[in-house]
Protein backbone atom coordinates (compact mmCIF):
# COMPACT_ATOMS: atom_id res chain seq x y z
CA UNK A 1 0.00 0.00 0.00
CA UNK A 2 2.67 2.32 0.62
CA UNK A 3 4.75 1.65 -2.56
CA UNK A 4 1.28 2.06 -4.34
CA UNK A 5 0.65 5.63 -2.45
CA UNK A 6 4.26 6.84 -3.67
CA UNK A 7 3.74 6.12 -7.18
CA UNK A 8 1.07 7.76 -7.05
CA UNK A 9 0.29 11.72 -8.02
CA UNK A 10 -3.03 12.33 -8.11
CA UNK A 11 -5.89 9.44 -6.57
CA UNK A 12 -9.35 9.13 -7.03
CA UNK A 13 -11.58 6.54 -4.79
CA UNK A 14 -15.28 6.55 -5.42
CA UNK A 15 -15.86 9.79 -6.66
CA UNK A 16 -18.97 10.10 -7.78
CA UNK A 17 -20.49 13.89 -9.44
CA UNK A 18 -23.75 15.12 -10.13
CA UNK A 19 -24.63 18.29 -12.08
CA UNK A 20 -28.25 18.44 -10.52
CA UNK A 21 -29.78 14.97 -11.23
CA UNK A 22 -27.41 14.45 -13.75
CA UNK A 23 -25.52 11.74 -12.31
CA UNK A 24 -22.34 12.67 -14.81
CA UNK A 25 -18.98 10.77 -13.11
CA UNK A 26 -20.13 7.14 -11.77
CA UNK A 27 -17.27 5.75 -9.13
CA UNK A 28 -14.25 6.49 -10.40
CA UNK A 29 -10.98 5.03 -9.28
CA UNK A 30 -7.57 5.96 -10.58
CA UNK A 31 -4.12 6.60 -9.89
CA UNK A 32 -2.58 9.27 -11.98
CA UNK A 33 1.44 8.01 -12.19
CA UNK A 34 3.53 11.04 -11.05
CA UNK A 35 5.92 12.34 -14.12
CA UNK A 36 3.57 10.45 -16.88
CA UNK A 37 1.23 11.73 -19.16
CA UNK A 38 -2.61 10.34 -18.54
CA UNK A 39 -5.14 10.71 -21.80
CA UNK A 40 -8.57 10.85 -20.95
CA UNK A 41 -10.12 9.68 -23.86
CA UNK A 42 -13.75 8.61 -24.84
CA UNK A 43 -17.44 9.93 -26.79
CA UNK A 44 -18.22 13.52 -26.22
CA UNK A 45 -20.12 13.86 -22.71
CA UNK A 46 -18.38 10.81 -21.53
CA UNK A 47 -17.06 12.25 -18.68
CA UNK A 48 -13.57 12.61 -19.25
CA UNK A 49 -13.57 16.67 -19.06
CA UNK A 50 -15.79 16.86 -16.47
CA UNK A 51 -13.61 14.33 -14.16
CA UNK A 52 -10.46 16.47 -15.18
CA UNK A 53 -12.28 19.32 -14.06
CA UNK A 54 -13.01 17.73 -10.56
CA UNK A 55 -9.07 17.08 -10.24
CA UNK A 56 -8.69 21.24 -9.42
CA UNK A 57 -12.35 22.02 -8.23
CA UNK A 58 -13.33 23.58 -11.22
CA UNK A 59 -16.61 22.18 -11.15
CA UNK A 60 -16.77 23.94 -7.80
CA UNK A 61 -18.16 27.05 -9.80
CA UNK A 62 -20.76 24.89 -11.34
CA UNK A 63 -24.59 25.50 -9.60
CA UNK A 64 -25.71 22.52 -8.05
CA UNK A 65 -22.90 20.02 -8.22
CA UNK A 66 -22.51 17.61 -6.18
CA UNK A 67 -19.03 15.47 -5.23
CA UNK A 68 -18.99 12.27 -3.74
CA UNK A 69 -15.64 10.09 -2.76
CA UNK A 70 -12.35 11.47 -3.08
CA UNK A 71 -9.70 12.83 -4.44
CA UNK A 72 -5.91 13.59 -3.48
CA UNK A 73 -3.10 14.76 -3.95
CA UNK A 74 0.18 13.17 -2.97
CA UNK A 75 -2.05 11.93 -0.15
CA UNK A 76 -3.90 15.43 1.01
CA UNK A 77 -7.81 15.37 -0.23
CA UNK A 78 -8.41 18.19 -1.97
CA UNK A 79 -11.92 18.40 -1.49
CA UNK A 80 -10.98 19.01 2.40
CA UNK A 81 -13.29 22.19 3.01
CA UNK A 82 -9.89 23.65 4.77
CA UNK A 83 -8.42 23.37 1.25
CA UNK A 84 -7.78 26.92 -0.46
CA UNK A 85 -8.81 26.50 -3.90
CA UNK A 86 -6.76 28.93 -5.39
CA UNK A 87 -3.31 27.13 -4.03
CA UNK A 88 -4.87 24.27 -4.92
CA UNK A 89 -5.50 25.55 -8.55
CA UNK A 90 -1.70 26.72 -8.16
CA UNK A 91 -0.38 23.14 -8.05
CA UNK A 92 -2.71 22.34 -10.80
CA UNK A 93 -2.91 24.30 -13.44
CA UNK A 94 -5.13 24.37 -16.47
CA UNK A 95 -5.06 24.37 -20.24
CA UNK A 96 -8.10 24.95 -22.45
CA UNK A 97 -9.28 23.89 -25.51
CA UNK A 98 -9.43 27.59 -26.96
CA UNK A 99 -6.08 29.13 -26.53
CA UNK A 100 -7.26 32.23 -23.96
CA UNK A 101 -4.26 34.49 -23.44
CA UNK A 102 -5.23 37.44 -21.77
CA UNK A 103 -5.52 41.04 -23.72
CA UNK A 104 -2.31 42.57 -22.28
CA UNK A 105 1.38 41.81 -23.52
CA UNK A 106 3.32 38.36 -23.60
CA UNK A 107 5.43 39.52 -20.95
CA UNK A 108 2.23 40.33 -18.26
CA UNK A 109 0.55 37.23 -19.14
CA UNK A 110 3.20 35.52 -17.88
CA UNK A 111 4.01 37.54 -15.09
CA UNK A 112 0.00 38.04 -14.06
CA UNK A 113 -0.29 35.03 -11.74
CA UNK A 114 2.95 35.34 -9.85
CA UNK A 115 1.89 38.83 -9.50
CA UNK A 116 -1.15 37.63 -7.81
CA UNK A 117 0.75 35.22 -5.69
CA UNK A 118 2.52 38.50 -4.57
CA UNK A 119 5.63 38.50 -6.39
CA UNK A 120 7.21 42.15 -7.15
CA UNK A 121 10.88 41.89 -7.84
CA UNK A 122 11.31 43.26 -11.62
CA UNK A 123 14.53 40.81 -11.74
CA UNK A 124 12.69 37.93 -9.97
CA UNK A 125 9.50 38.59 -12.58
CA UNK A 126 11.86 38.70 -15.35
CA UNK A 127 13.44 35.49 -14.64
CA UNK A 128 10.32 33.34 -14.03
CA UNK A 129 8.69 34.94 -17.44
CA UNK A 130 11.87 33.72 -19.20
CA UNK A 131 11.94 30.17 -17.46
CA UNK A 132 8.18 30.15 -18.26
CA UNK A 133 8.41 30.80 -21.99
CA UNK A 134 11.32 28.44 -22.17
CA UNK A 135 9.84 25.44 -20.54
CA UNK A 136 6.78 25.55 -22.88
CA UNK A 137 9.22 26.00 -26.07
CA UNK A 138 7.79 29.44 -27.25
CA UNK A 139 11.05 31.59 -25.65
CA UNK A 140 13.05 31.65 -29.01
CA UNK A 141 10.10 32.88 -31.14
CA UNK A 142 8.54 35.74 -28.36
CA UNK A 143 12.06 37.52 -26.89
CA UNK A 144 12.20 40.06 -29.17
CA UNK A 145 8.31 40.94 -28.34
CA UNK A 146 7.61 40.33 -24.70
CA UNK A 147 6.26 43.96 -24.20
CA UNK A 148 3.79 43.36 -27.68
CA UNK A 149 0.24 42.00 -27.01
CA UNK A 150 -0.38 38.50 -26.95
CA UNK A 151 -3.14 38.51 -29.30
CA UNK A 152 -1.01 39.01 -32.03
CA UNK A 153 0.50 35.63 -31.65
CA UNK A 154 -0.90 32.59 -34.06
CA UNK A 155 -3.27 30.14 -32.14
CA UNK A 156 -0.69 27.67 -31.90
CA UNK A 157 1.72 30.47 -30.14
CA UNK A 158 -1.05 31.18 -28.10
CA UNK A 159 -1.89 27.93 -26.66
CA UNK A 160 2.17 27.40 -25.58
CA UNK A 161 1.63 30.83 -24.04
CA UNK A 162 -0.94 29.54 -22.26
CA UNK A 163 0.77 26.97 -21.29
CA UNK A 164 3.67 28.76 -20.22
CA UNK A 165 0.99 30.79 -17.95
CA UNK A 166 0.03 27.80 -16.10
CA UNK A 167 3.80 27.02 -15.44
CA UNK A 168 4.75 30.49 -14.31
CA UNK A 169 3.39 29.69 -10.93
CA UNK A 170 5.33 26.61 -10.16
CA UNK A 171 2.27 23.74 -10.66
CA UNK A 172 3.03 20.22 -9.80
CA UNK A 173 0.21 19.03 -12.04
CA UNK A 174 -0.69 20.25 -15.77
CA UNK A 175 -4.29 19.62 -16.97
CA UNK A 176 -5.24 20.19 -20.62
CA UNK A 177 -8.48 20.02 -21.47
CA UNK A 178 -8.06 19.12 -25.43
CA UNK A 179 -4.86 21.66 -25.79
CA UNK A 180 -4.71 20.90 -29.60
CA UNK A 181 -8.22 20.61 -31.03
CA UNK A 182 -8.06 24.20 -32.68
CA UNK A 183 -4.59 23.94 -33.97
CA UNK A 184 -3.16 22.97 -37.04
CA UNK A 185 -0.84 19.60 -37.86
CA UNK A 186 2.46 21.44 -36.53
CA UNK A 187 1.42 23.33 -34.03
CA UNK A 188 -0.05 20.31 -32.53
CA UNK A 189 3.14 18.46 -33.18
CA UNK A 190 5.05 21.08 -31.13
CA UNK A 191 2.49 20.72 -28.30
CA UNK A 192 3.06 17.09 -28.21
CA UNK A 193 6.45 17.02 -28.24
CA UNK A 194 6.17 19.87 -25.41
CA UNK A 195 4.12 17.01 -23.56
CA UNK A 196 7.14 14.86 -23.24
CA UNK A 197 9.41 17.14 -22.20
CA UNK A 198 6.80 18.66 -19.71
CA UNK A 199 6.56 15.50 -18.09
CA UNK A 200 9.74 15.47 -16.72
CA UNK A 201 8.89 18.14 -14.33
CA UNK A 202 5.26 17.86 -13.83
CA UNK A 203 2.04 15.02 -13.46
CA UNK A 204 0.25 16.26 -17.10
CA UNK A 205 -3.20 14.77 -17.93
CA UNK A 206 -4.97 15.53 -21.04
CA UNK A 207 -8.27 14.71 -22.72
CA UNK A 208 -8.24 14.17 -25.96
CA UNK A 209 -10.65 13.56 -29.07
CA UNK A 210 -7.83 12.64 -30.80
CA UNK A 211 -7.10 9.15 -30.50
CA UNK A 212 -3.72 9.24 -32.40
CA UNK A 213 -2.52 11.97 -30.03
CA UNK A 214 -3.37 9.90 -27.04
CA UNK A 215 -1.38 6.87 -28.26
CA UNK A 216 2.00 9.10 -29.52
CA UNK A 217 1.61 11.13 -25.98
CA UNK A 218 0.34 9.55 -23.21
CA UNK A 219 2.05 6.87 -20.72
CA UNK A 220 -1.28 6.04 -19.20
CA UNK A 221 -5.06 5.82 -21.08
CA UNK A 222 -8.48 5.66 -19.50
CA UNK A 223 -11.27 5.06 -21.39
CA UNK A 224 -14.48 7.05 -20.76
CA UNK A 225 -18.13 5.66 -21.25
CA UNK A 226 -21.16 7.21 -20.15
CA UNK A 227 -19.51 8.30 -16.60
CA UNK A 228 -17.80 5.28 -15.93
CA UNK A 229 -13.63 4.62 -16.38
CA UNK A 230 -14.36 1.45 -18.59
CA UNK A 231 -10.48 0.68 -19.02
CA UNK A 232 -7.51 2.45 -17.47
CA UNK A 233 -4.30 1.15 -18.28
CA UNK A 234 -0.41 1.66 -19.76
CA UNK A 235 -1.29 3.30 -23.80
CA UNK A 236 0.67 0.21 -24.70
CA UNK A 237 -1.82 -2.11 -23.62
CA UNK A 238 -4.88 0.06 -24.15
CA UNK A 239 -3.54 0.91 -27.96
CA UNK A 240 -2.19 -2.71 -28.38
CA UNK A 241 -4.56 -5.71 -26.54
CA UNK A 242 -7.51 -3.71 -24.65
CA UNK A 243 -8.96 -5.90 -22.01
CA UNK A 244 -13.01 -4.73 -22.81
CA UNK A 245 -14.64 -5.09 -26.03
CA UNK A 246 -16.29 -1.37 -25.48
CA UNK A 247 -12.38 0.04 -25.65
CA UNK A 248 -11.63 -1.85 -28.76
CA UNK A 249 -14.59 -0.95 -30.32
CA UNK A 250 -13.70 2.77 -29.78
CA UNK A 251 -10.47 2.79 -30.78
CA UNK A 252 -11.12 1.17 -33.63
CA UNK A 253 -13.68 3.25 -34.70
CA UNK A 254 -16.29 0.85 -34.75
CA UNK A 255 -18.52 1.94 -31.61
CA UNK A 256 -22.22 2.48 -31.41
CA UNK B 1 13.63 21.14 -37.52
CA UNK B 2 10.84 18.15 -37.52
CA UNK B 3 8.86 18.50 -34.50
CA UNK B 4 8.18 14.72 -33.77
CA UNK B 5 11.36 14.65 -32.29
CA UNK B 6 10.54 12.08 -30.48
CA UNK B 7 9.80 9.70 -33.31
CA UNK B 8 13.01 10.73 -35.30
CA UNK B 9 14.74 9.73 -32.24
CA UNK B 10 13.07 6.76 -32.00
CA UNK B 11 13.57 5.89 -35.78
CA UNK B 12 17.02 6.28 -34.98
CA UNK B 13 17.60 3.48 -32.77
CA UNK B 14 15.57 1.32 -34.67
CA UNK B 15 18.72 1.49 -37.41
CA UNK B 16 21.14 1.24 -34.51
CA UNK B 17 19.36 -1.81 -33.53
CA UNK B 18 18.97 -3.43 -36.63
CA UNK B 19 22.79 -2.03 -37.47
CA UNK B 20 23.81 -4.08 -34.24
CA UNK B 21 22.10 -7.22 -35.17
CA UNK B 22 23.55 -7.41 -38.51
CA UNK B 23 26.48 -6.82 -36.70
CA UNK B 24 26.54 -9.67 -34.29
CA UNK B 25 25.67 -12.70 -37.14
CA UNK B 26 28.73 -11.00 -39.76
CA UNK B 27 31.35 -10.96 -36.80
CA UNK B 28 29.97 -14.93 -35.73
CA UNK B 29 30.03 -15.45 -39.35
CA UNK B 30 33.78 -13.96 -39.91
CA UNK B 31 34.50 -15.63 -36.44
CA UNK B 32 33.44 -19.35 -37.38
CA UNK B 33 35.70 -19.19 -40.23
CA UNK B 34 38.79 -18.14 -38.37
CA UNK B 35 37.61 -20.99 -35.89
CA UNK B 36 37.24 -23.14 -38.55
CA UNK B 37 40.66 -22.47 -40.00
CA UNK B 38 42.72 -22.34 -36.57
CA UNK B 39 40.46 -25.81 -35.88
CA UNK B 40 39.42 -24.11 -31.97
CA UNK B 41 35.92 -26.62 -32.10
CA UNK B 42 35.33 -25.00 -28.45
CA UNK B 43 34.92 -21.44 -29.87
CA UNK B 44 32.76 -23.87 -32.65
CA UNK B 45 30.53 -24.89 -30.05
CA UNK B 46 29.47 -21.60 -28.66
CA UNK B 47 29.02 -19.96 -32.25
CA UNK B 48 26.26 -22.55 -32.09
CA UNK B 49 24.76 -21.18 -29.51
CA UNK B 50 24.73 -17.36 -30.00
CA UNK B 51 21.54 -17.65 -32.31
CA UNK B 52 19.32 -17.58 -29.37
CA UNK B 53 21.04 -14.11 -28.64
CA UNK B 54 20.56 -13.03 -32.38
CA UNK B 55 16.77 -14.56 -31.87
CA UNK B 56 16.47 -12.14 -29.06
CA UNK B 57 17.32 -9.14 -31.11
CA UNK B 58 15.12 -9.81 -33.55
CA UNK B 59 12.08 -9.72 -31.25
CA UNK B 60 13.23 -6.59 -29.57
CA UNK B 61 13.40 -5.24 -33.44
CA UNK B 62 10.07 -6.62 -34.18
CA UNK B 63 8.67 -5.61 -30.54
CA UNK B 64 9.81 -1.94 -31.31
CA UNK B 65 8.57 -1.50 -34.74
CA UNK B 66 4.72 -3.01 -33.13
CA UNK B 67 5.15 -0.29 -30.69
CA UNK B 68 6.02 2.30 -33.22
CA UNK B 69 3.17 1.16 -35.80
CA UNK B 70 0.68 1.47 -32.65
CA UNK B 71 1.53 4.39 -31.14
CA UNK B 72 3.22 6.95 -33.69
CA UNK B 73 0.54 5.26 -36.83
CA UNK B 74 3.45 6.15 -39.02
CA UNK B 75 2.86 6.84 -42.86
CA UNK B 76 4.16 7.70 -45.96
CA UNK B 77 8.47 6.95 -45.93
CA UNK B 78 8.06 6.98 -42.12
CA UNK B 79 5.67 4.08 -42.57
CA UNK B 80 8.18 2.42 -45.22
CA UNK B 81 10.63 2.62 -42.35
CA UNK B 82 8.98 1.09 -40.03
CA UNK B 83 7.67 -2.11 -41.96
CA UNK B 84 11.20 -2.60 -43.72
CA UNK B 85 13.04 -3.06 -40.33
CA UNK B 86 9.73 -5.25 -39.41
CA UNK B 87 10.41 -7.79 -42.42
CA UNK B 88 14.69 -6.62 -42.41
CA UNK B 89 15.45 -8.46 -39.08
CA UNK B 90 13.77 -11.64 -40.56
CA UNK B 91 16.37 -11.83 -43.12
CA UNK B 92 19.12 -10.98 -40.31
CA UNK B 93 18.07 -13.63 -38.04
CA UNK B 94 17.71 -16.52 -41.17
CA UNK B 95 21.24 -15.43 -41.97
CA UNK B 96 22.15 -15.65 -38.17
CA UNK B 97 20.50 -19.62 -38.22
CA UNK B 98 22.47 -20.08 -41.12
CA UNK B 99 25.93 -19.56 -39.59
CA UNK B 100 24.87 -21.63 -36.84
CA UNK B 101 24.21 -24.95 -39.16
CA UNK B 102 26.69 -24.20 -40.47
CA UNK B 103 28.98 -24.53 -36.92
CA UNK B 104 27.15 -27.91 -36.83
CA UNK B 105 28.17 -29.05 -39.86
CA UNK B 106 31.95 -28.02 -38.91
CA UNK B 107 31.84 -30.06 -35.91
CA UNK B 108 30.43 -33.18 -37.71
CA UNK B 109 32.92 -32.80 -40.20
CA UNK B 110 35.97 -32.71 -37.07
CA UNK B 111 37.07 -28.88 -38.60
CA UNK B 112 37.97 -30.72 -42.11
CA UNK B 113 39.03 -28.02 -43.99
CA UNK B 114 36.12 -27.42 -46.68
CA UNK B 115 39.10 -26.58 -49.47
CA UNK B 116 40.04 -30.02 -49.35
CA UNK B 117 36.84 -30.96 -50.69
CA UNK B 118 36.27 -27.58 -53.08
CA UNK B 119 38.63 -24.82 -53.96
CA UNK B 120 35.68 -22.59 -54.18
CA UNK B 121 34.18 -22.98 -50.98
CA UNK B 122 36.35 -20.34 -49.05
CA UNK B 123 36.02 -17.96 -51.51
CA UNK B 124 31.85 -18.30 -52.28
CA UNK B 125 31.91 -17.88 -48.13
CA UNK B 126 34.32 -14.77 -48.50
CA UNK B 127 31.76 -13.51 -51.44
CA UNK B 128 28.92 -13.94 -49.33
CA UNK B 129 29.89 -12.47 -46.39
CA UNK B 130 30.58 -9.45 -48.10
CA UNK B 131 27.56 -9.28 -49.64
CA UNK B 132 25.33 -9.64 -46.31
CA UNK B 133 27.63 -6.54 -45.31
CA UNK B 134 27.64 -4.58 -47.95
CA UNK B 135 23.40 -5.10 -47.82
CA UNK B 136 23.10 -4.43 -44.35
CA UNK B 137 25.33 -0.98 -44.96
CA UNK B 138 22.91 0.14 -47.69
CA UNK B 139 19.69 -0.84 -45.67
CA UNK B 140 21.22 0.93 -42.70
CA UNK B 141 22.65 4.00 -44.85
CA UNK B 142 19.47 4.45 -47.55
CA UNK B 143 21.57 4.12 -50.01
CA UNK B 144 19.72 3.05 -53.02
CA UNK B 145 22.73 2.43 -55.24
CA UNK B 146 24.75 0.29 -52.94
CA UNK B 147 21.52 -1.99 -52.66
CA UNK B 148 21.25 -2.17 -56.42
CA UNK B 149 25.05 -3.28 -56.74
CA UNK B 150 24.26 -6.07 -53.84
CA UNK B 151 21.01 -7.72 -55.47
CA UNK B 152 23.56 -7.65 -58.77
CA UNK B 153 26.18 -10.03 -57.20
CA UNK B 154 23.27 -12.96 -56.65
CA UNK B 155 24.84 -14.30 -59.66
CA UNK B 156 28.11 -14.68 -58.09
CA UNK B 157 27.55 -16.31 -55.38
CA UNK B 158 24.91 -18.45 -57.45
CA UNK B 159 28.32 -19.42 -59.86
CA UNK B 160 29.97 -20.05 -56.97
CA UNK B 161 27.83 -22.71 -55.47
CA UNK B 162 27.31 -24.38 -58.85
CA UNK B 163 31.10 -24.66 -58.94
CA UNK B 164 31.28 -26.23 -55.54
CA UNK B 165 28.87 -28.51 -56.51
CA UNK B 166 30.97 -29.65 -59.43
CA UNK B 167 33.81 -30.17 -57.31
CA UNK B 168 31.75 -32.47 -54.99
CA UNK B 169 30.33 -34.95 -57.71
CA UNK B 170 33.93 -35.01 -59.01
CA UNK B 171 34.79 -36.06 -55.92
CA UNK B 172 32.42 -38.59 -55.43
CA UNK B 173 33.02 -39.88 -59.02
CA UNK B 174 36.62 -40.51 -58.16
CA UNK B 175 36.06 -42.70 -54.82
CA UNK B 176 32.70 -42.54 -52.51
CA UNK B 177 34.36 -43.49 -49.05
CA UNK B 178 34.13 -39.36 -48.12
CA UNK B 179 30.18 -39.08 -49.07
CA UNK B 180 28.76 -38.04 -45.98
CA UNK B 181 31.53 -35.12 -45.69
CA UNK B 182 30.98 -34.04 -49.88
CA UNK B 183 27.08 -34.14 -48.65
CA UNK B 184 27.94 -31.82 -45.63
CA UNK B 185 30.30 -29.56 -47.79
CA UNK B 186 27.14 -29.23 -50.24
CA UNK B 187 24.84 -28.22 -47.11
CA UNK B 188 27.25 -25.63 -46.16
CA UNK B 189 27.36 -24.20 -49.91
CA UNK B 190 23.70 -24.05 -49.83
CA UNK B 191 23.48 -21.98 -46.50
CA UNK B 192 25.91 -19.89 -47.65
CA UNK B 193 24.21 -19.24 -50.92
CA UNK B 194 20.97 -18.71 -48.54
CA UNK B 195 22.80 -16.09 -46.81
CA UNK B 196 23.71 -14.45 -50.04
CA UNK B 197 19.81 -14.90 -50.76
CA UNK B 198 18.89 -13.22 -47.45
CA UNK B 199 21.57 -10.08 -48.46
CA UNK B 200 19.64 -10.00 -51.41
CA UNK B 201 16.37 -9.55 -49.81
CA UNK B 202 17.79 -6.87 -47.12
CA UNK B 203 19.01 -5.44 -50.10
CA UNK B 204 15.48 -5.13 -51.78
CA UNK B 205 14.25 -3.94 -48.34
CA UNK B 206 16.42 -1.11 -48.48
CA UNK B 207 14.89 -0.34 -52.19
CA UNK B 208 11.42 -0.58 -50.52
CA UNK B 209 12.38 2.01 -47.97
CA UNK B 210 12.74 4.34 -50.45
CA UNK B 211 10.03 3.52 -53.44
CA UNK B 212 7.39 1.24 -51.43
CA UNK B 213 8.05 -0.99 -54.22
CA UNK B 214 9.79 -4.89 -53.48
CA UNK B 215 10.80 -6.24 -56.97
CA UNK B 216 8.14 -5.61 -59.50
CA UNK B 217 5.56 -4.96 -57.22
CA UNK B 218 4.02 -2.30 -55.63
CA UNK B 219 3.61 -2.92 -51.72
CA UNK B 220 2.77 0.20 -51.05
Amino acid sequence: METGRKRTKINARGLNLYYGCNHALKDIDMDIRPHAVTALIGPSGCGKSTFLKSLNRMNDLVDCVRIEGSVTLDGEDIYDPKVDTTLLRKKIGMVFQQPNPFPMSIYDNIAYGPRLHGIKSKSRLDEIVETSLRGAAIFEEVRDRLKKSALGLSGGQQQRLCIARALAVGPEVLLMDEPTSALDPISTLKIEELMEELKKKYTVVVVTHNMQQAARVSDDTAFFLVGQVVEFDSTKNIFSRPRDKRTEDYITGRFG
Amino acid sequence: MSPRITFEHELEELKENVANMSLQVEKTYRGLFQALEERDADRIRKIMEIDRAISDMERNIESRCLSLLTRQQPVARDLRIVTAGLKVVTDIERAGDHVADMAELFLRLDMNGPENYSEHLLPMAGEAVEMFHDAVEAFVERDEEAARQVIARDDVVDEFFNKVKDDLIECLKKETKNADECVDILLVAKYLEKIADHAVNIGEWELFQETGDIGMARLL
